[in-house]
């Protein structure tokens, strides 16, 4: 299948068997390495990544089914050098331990708060089900409440 | 702030080559680095070089695997050494690929670690053993801090320091004593001269560091006890950390890999011509226990693998049950087959003699458990003109390396090893125990000409993991009118792994005790996992006391206390966590607050609960824990590996276990080996008393006490009693 992406704002054409998972057609063809493989079957979230800035699990997501002319973001191309505010949120609050599993977590606290920067905890714990086995949730928790305070100007919450 | 390098130290040729061409190596043998020769060489531990920008380079032989010990190592060291913080550059040791080759590297890669006799008089008991135990180059059993830290950093930083100074007085005329150091500096008080670390290297270097130099005194410590930020965290959000299954080299492969499902089973037989001609596949390849697929991309090569229709034997254990095992081992622990931990008194006849109405009698188990690291395994290799290249993410290169060359049938010296970053480790890349990912990596590479990745699907990591051994304990306490114990008997199983008899040692005063193993052997492959026997025995004994506290309509905290009055560390962790976490206090129908005090690896941890079960299932509300590691490096990275030693003690206590069925694992992912989430983790609280004994670990001790914790509170919202892990499955649709 031939395919037309804009990955990380490059143009890219996809010519590979239309079954490929996104996420190995970032890292094995592209050597995009940021989205990592965790489980294969959508679960704990790592190798998320945006898709038209929504956050998908590209682990199980068959490049067929990524509409033509999509735009692909991964880490890599969040922002240049960490310098998102989510990125500079993790950096504060320390949150990666061995960071594996945190390219993944960004990229779905990116577009959880591109969409509502005011999220509930709830509306948090329902879209960040992203797996840290180090147990990273309280710097991350944390790290986001910095975000969600400094977006509403409302004092964190204790 | 000091700046981490990714690119590792390379040393070619002693002093004068590769990194150190602009400094000067001081280690505390910096003699034997110039006569690498001899014996002694092998004892170096770390070390540390003066730049000409009068920067600091500290080589950390140790692996970060998110403890953050590439910051806390370089504190300890820069403390001593009067560095300025700013700038100290940290490298990891040696890792390229002629540093193995070097005799100043040998100690980091060899593995045959024997401190020097002229050396051992020098040092502690706990150093020698633990460079006996190459706990100086496996990360593991939480020991960077205390082992490597204390024994070498510090060293190193102080020696350093002596010798730059000695190298000022000796330039200006005066007595060493009336010389300090500080940030990268000497100075001289009475007369105002100062010189930089930088200008004072070469005549430093001249002089023999010193194996005992004066460490600082504790009040006049400027890093350490200071939360400096980790050094490693902006690779880390950026993206640009590659690890182990990031790898890429010229012309490699990757290669997928399906095991013999059964534990011991051996491949019989696989339709390669089914996959040889589909897109990106290079080779097909037969291992002893599994069959592999290289191609251009990994999920090509999985694809491939899956549809090899392998057929393997049952490793002649296709009968063998977790569940009739269970049943195996409390036949075991009623028999006279025990070897006796620890004896007082006599605890048999203390029993026999108690009035049936009060001896009090309770059974437990663990299962077994995954380690579940989110980076599955991988390992690369490329076996080349008869050497053999070996790249992964490990607890210890040195095993790994030696692992390597014996599965290749070769010399040590035809081995390289290049350690990389590992996305978790708790102890499954410890690969002198449990390295199946790297002999399968050099069994690829043998049979093809090319280097090769291969990565295990999570399905293989989970089902050809080492795991936590299961254990089953019986005790039995007579207890007095007041329902104090007078006796004290527990026997329990061995399934391997289970070296540190203190483990099941009580804190708790009991005049009888007799505790005892019973051991039991399996086809399960059984290693290291995180707090290792403390994961399961801090279960068995802190439910137990509570039990017993229960019984004699006692609060458990004040029967506790009650029982430790010759242990006023655990008094004050106790009483510490109970008062945060608000005991005593009036709780909801339904909330329970639970206790439990672990100590392990040099540390005590006391960790207080709260729980609910009145939404129709168990939730952690909080917990509080209150830490005496005797004295603080770095104390937010404390706090973070003792919050993630509970998210990963809890998770195993809600939902971990490894059930075998038919000789083989029954769980293959996430979806049914379940992970605490944002959701699901609680509020965590951390109090550090630093009491100022020996310095204890912080990778492991958060995780022993929170299961009991947990199954205490539960018990305490008007739960069931909990005696088996785990517990989430018996508490849905519980409710108070």
């Amino acid at each position: 299948m031939a395919l037309k992406l804009t990955i990380n704002g490059a143009a890219k054409l996809v010519e590979v068997e239309p079954e490929m998972p996104l996420l190995w057609f970032l890292r094995d063809e592209l050597g995009l390495t940021a989205a990592k493989y965790g489980c294969g079957i959508a679960v704990c979230g790592a190798c998320t990544v945006h898709v038209n800035g929504k956050a998908v699990r590209s682990c199980v997501l068959p490049l067929a089914a990524v509409e033509e002319g999509a735009e692909v973001t991964t880490l890599e191309g969040l922002a240049a050098r960490g310098a998102h505010p989510v990125q500079q949120a993790w950096v504060e609050h320390q949150a990666p331990q061995c960071g594996y599993c945190q390219p993944g977590m960004i990229m779905a606290v990116a577009a959880l708060l591109k969409d509502n920067p005011n999220p509930t905890e709830d509306e948090v714990n329902a879209r960040i089900t992203n797996i840290c086995r180090c147990g990273s949730y309280q710097a991350v928790r944390a790290a986001l409440e910095s975000l969600r305070a400094k977006a509403t100007g409302a004092p964190p919450a204790a | 702030m000091a700046k981490l390098t990714r690119r590792a130290f390379m040393i070619s040729g002693g002093l004068a080559g590769g990194g150190l061409l602009l400094g000067y190596a001081f280690t505390p043998n910096r003699l034997a680095l110039r006569a690498p020769a001899t014996a002694e060489r092998v004892w170096l531990t770390s070390w540390v070089s003066v730049n000409a920008d009068n920067s600091s380079t500290v080589l950390v032989p140790q692996a970060e695997m998110g403890q953050g010990i590439f910051t806390a190592l370089p504190m300890m060291l820069a403390e001593e050494m009067e560095a300025d913080w700013d700038l100290v550059e940290v490298k990891p040791a040696p890792a390229e690929g002629m540093y193995v080759t070097d005799d100043i590297a040998q100690g980091f890669t060899v593995g045959e670690v024997q401190a020097p006799k002229s050396l051992q008089r020098f040092l502690d008991y706990a150093f020698y053993k633990a460079a006996n135990l190459k706990n100086l180059q496996l990360t593991g059993g939480s020991s960077s801090v205390r082992f490597t830290g204390q024994w070498g950093m510090r060293v190193a930083g102080a020696a350093a320091k002596e010798m730059l100074i000695r190298a000022a007085a000796t330039r200006w005329g005066v007595a060493p004593a009336t010389c300090r150091a500080r940030r990268s500096q000497v100075l001289h008080a009475a007369s105002g001269r100062q010189a930089s670390f930088a200008e004072l290297a070469t005549e430093a270097a001249r002089f023999k560091p010193s194996l005992t130099p004066a460490l600082k005194d504790p009040q006049d410590y400027a890093l350490r006890g200071k939360s400096l930020q980790r050094l490693d965290l902006p690779d880390k959000v950026a993206g640009t950390l590659r690890y182990g299954v990031d790898l890429q080299l010229d012309n490699m492969q990757t290669a997928a890999i399906r095991h013999a499902p059964c534990f011991g089973g051996e491949t019989l037989s696989m339709n390669a011509d089914a996959v040889r001609d589909l897109p990106g596949v290079r080779d097909v390849l037969r291992l002893p226990n599994a069959v592999a697929v290289t191609a251009d991309n990994y999920w090509r090569a999985q694809q491939a693998v899956a549809r090899l229709d392998a057929k393997f034997t049952d490793g002649g254990n296709g009968d063998f049950s977790s569940e009739q095992m269970f049943k195996d081992l409390a036949a075991v622990l009623d028999g006279d087959n025990l070897e006796v931990d620890f004896e007082q008194g006599d605890g048999a006849q203390a029993l026999s003699l108690a009035a049936p109405d009060k001896v009090v009698e309770a059974e437990y188990r663990a299962p077994f458990l995954a380690h579940a690291t989110m980076e599955p395994m991988s390992c690369a290799a490329r076996l080349h003109d008869g050497k053999l290249e070996v790249w992964a993410g490990v607890q210890d290169p040195l095993g790994a390396r030696a692992l390597a060359a014996r599965t290749a049938g070769l010399d040590l010296e035809d081995v390289v090893f290049h350690p990389l970053q590992m996305g978790g480790g708790f102890g499954r890349r410890a690969t002198m125990f449990c390295g199946n990912f790297i002999e399968d990596a050099v069994r690829v590479a043998m049979q093809v000409s090319y280097p090769v990745k291969l990565i295990w699907s999570r399905e293989e990591d989970m089902q050809h993991d080492y795991y936590r051994p299961a254990a089953l304990s019986r005790f039995r306490a007579a207890v007095d009118e007041q329902g104090q114990p007078q006796a004290w008997v527990n026997r329990y199983t061995d399934l391997g792994v289970n070296e540190d008899v203190a483990a099941a040692f009580i804190p708790y005063q009991v005049e009888h005790q007799q505790i005892a193993r019973t051991p039991f052997e399996t086809p399960v492959p059984v290693s290291y996992w995180r707090s290792v026997e403390y994961s399961y025995q801090g279960f068995f004994i802190e439910s137990f006391i509570d039990e017993l506290a229960h019984r004699a309509g006692a609060d458990p905290l004040a029967y506790r206390l009650k029982l430790l009055a010759r242990q006023p560390r655990h008094q004050a962790l106790l009483r510490l966590a109970a008062e945060k976490i608000g005991w005593g206090g009036p709780l909801p129908d339904g909330v329970g607050l639970g206790l439990a005090i672990v100590k392990s690896f040099g540390s005590i941890v006391a960790q207080a609960a709260r729980v609910s079960l009145a939404q129709g299932g168990l939730r952690v509300e909080k917990v509080v824990s209150a830490v005496d590691p005797g004295a603080l490096i770095n104390p937010a990275i404390a706090r973070a590996q003792i919050e993630s030693g509970i998210i990963y003690g809890m998770t195993a206590a809600l939902h971990g276990e490894i059930a075998i069925e038919q000789g083989r694992v029954a769980q293959s992912n996430f979806h049914d080996y379940q992970m605490a989430r944002l959701a699901t983790a609680p509020r965590m609280e951390t109090h550090f008393i630093e009491s100022g004994a020996t310095i204890g670990g912080m990778g492991e001790v958060g995780t022993p006490p929170i299961a009991p914790a947990l199954c205490n509170a539960v018990f305490a919202a008007g739960g069931p009693r909990l005696r088996r892990l785990p517990i989430a499955a018996q508490l849905s649709g519980q409710t108070a």
